[in-house]
């Protein structure tokens, strides 16, 4: 809903576009949304963090990287423990990851993830790997993207929705925050999920397959 | 791309994205995905919650920098082998298991004219690929668990609708199913369980041991 009103259109982002009212924030969001017209913190952080992934990228920036370190790495490594992992396993996994992020700079495209969903799959993948010992079956890639140099434009548009879905999160009571992160973070299983918060996650489909449908008219 | 009409549900994909599914269940998820943009899409809205998460999280530890910046110059580089595309039957995730496409799989018959390939994964689930003959039944079976199915050749039919390549039936323990292969092409599907089948027959109940499904 929210989204709606914002008067954007869905083509290019059908992944974010319906992000707040799939979780049940649309409402809240949208209260919010008239008092306080300044631009999401989290745009702000977002845009900020894919330049230092493309200085990294680009020039082999250290000081990019430190400061991306600096943020991420103690999230990832709270996360890995928060997960099972002992201290000492946490920090190897954790410098791995952050290895990895350095490695692959060149890989990351802005048009498709935010920095921080970005290291969030390389973190839960290294967790599959070493917590888990268990392979991570993965998608095959798109066979019409991503573009060598992403749009600027889409871009823009996909950290403007990651930014909102962040400022929903923000604003998510502490108890139903938890939840979610106990999902993601621990074992927690997801009808108990559902059962507890009382997420309304289907209603996100309908939506996602019109925005898909615009997507691939458009590519045609 | 395939008309895929039946496709995954939340739980599933929050729970791919969070990376908390037996490995059996994410590969039928991602073979899945590699045929569907819908639920591609939605993956990516469930990893982006994954991130916000991330992101937000209060954490008061550290993570040493000089110990991370040495490994990176041990071996700056990635070497990352570029996957050339395999066209085929089975999208590359499955193709990684089976070590080929379609023709590669080592069948063997589990009665009826019904053959299967158990593939390997970690045991807290199993994944088999079935090949039912065009017209075939399978047999009639409820489940004491959940039990995922992916059609990648042929449709099969079954009370819940007509299922064909792309399409996912997530089937739980209440289901009782009896699906029937359509005529045409052979169907294949990719199966995972993670509790063995129980067969309503009492000669399949028996025969359930030897055939490891």
């Amino acid at each position: 809903m929210l989204f709606m009103l914002t008067g954007q259109t869905m083509s290019e982002t059908p992944a974010l576009t319906d992000l707040s009212e799939m979780f049940g924030l649309g409402e809240a969001s949208a209260k919010k949304k008239r008092h306080d017209k300044k631009v999401s913190v989290h745009m702000t952080e977002n845009t900020h963090w894919v330049e230092l992934v493309q200085r990294i990228r680009g020039s082999e920036d250290q000081a990019a990287f430190a400061e991306l370190f600096e943020h991420f790495a103690p999230r990832v490594k709270a996360f890995l423990m928060k997960s099972g992992a002992d201290a000492t396993l946490a920090e190897d996994c954790a410098q791995d990851v952050m290895a990895t992020l350095w490695r692959k700079a060149h890989m990351f495209d802005p048009s498709r993830a935010s920095v921080a969903t970005w290291i969030f799959t390389i973190a839960r993948n290294r967790r599959i790997d070493l917590l888990r010992k268990q392979r991570r079956p993965e998608p095959e890639e798109l066979t019409w993207g991503p573009e060598p140099e992403p749009d600027a434009a889409e871009v823009m548009e996909l950290q403007q929705e990651t930014s909102r879905l962040g400022d929903a999160i923000a604003q998510l009571p502490d108890k139903q925050r938890d939840l979610i992160q106990k999902a993601y973070f621990g074992d927690l299983s997801h009808s108990e999920i559902a059962e507890e918060t009382g997420l309304p996650l289907g209603t996100i489909k309908s939506r996602i397959r019109l925005a898909l449908e615009r997507l691939r008219h458009a590519m045609k | 791309m395939d008309t895929i009409n039946h496709h995954l549900n939340e739980a599933l994909l929050m729970s791919y994205a969070s990376g908390n599914l037996p490995e059996a269940f994410s590969l039928v998820v991602a073979t899945h995905i590699s045929l569907c943009d819908e639920c591609r899409a939605r993956l990516e809205a469930y990893e982006a919650v994954g991130g916000a998460l991330l992101d937000q999280d209060v954490v008061e530890t550290q993570v040493d920098l000089d110990a991370t910046l040495a490994r990176i110059a041990a071996s700056p580089q990635m070497v990352e082998p570029v996957k050339p595309k395999q066209p085929g039957v089975f999208p590359s995730a499955l193709q990684d298991y089976v070590g080929g496409d379609l023709g590669d799989v080592k069948w063997r018959p589990v009665g009826m004219g019904v053959r299967q390939a158990i593939l390997p994964t970690s045991k807290d689930a199993s994944v088999r690929l079935l090949h039912i003959p065009a017209g075939a039944a399978v047999p009639d079976h409820g489940h004491r668990g959940m039990e995922l199915t992916l059609v990648l050749q042929g449709a099969f039919r079954d009370e819940d609708g007509r299922f064909a390549r792309g399409d996912i039936e997530i089937a739980t323990e209440a289901d009782v199913h009896t699906p029937i292969a359509e005529d045409g092409l052979d169907c294949i599907c990719l199966s995972a369980t993670d509790a063995p089948l129980k067969f309503s027959g009492l000669l399949e109940r028996i025969a359930q041991p030897f055939l490891k499904i």
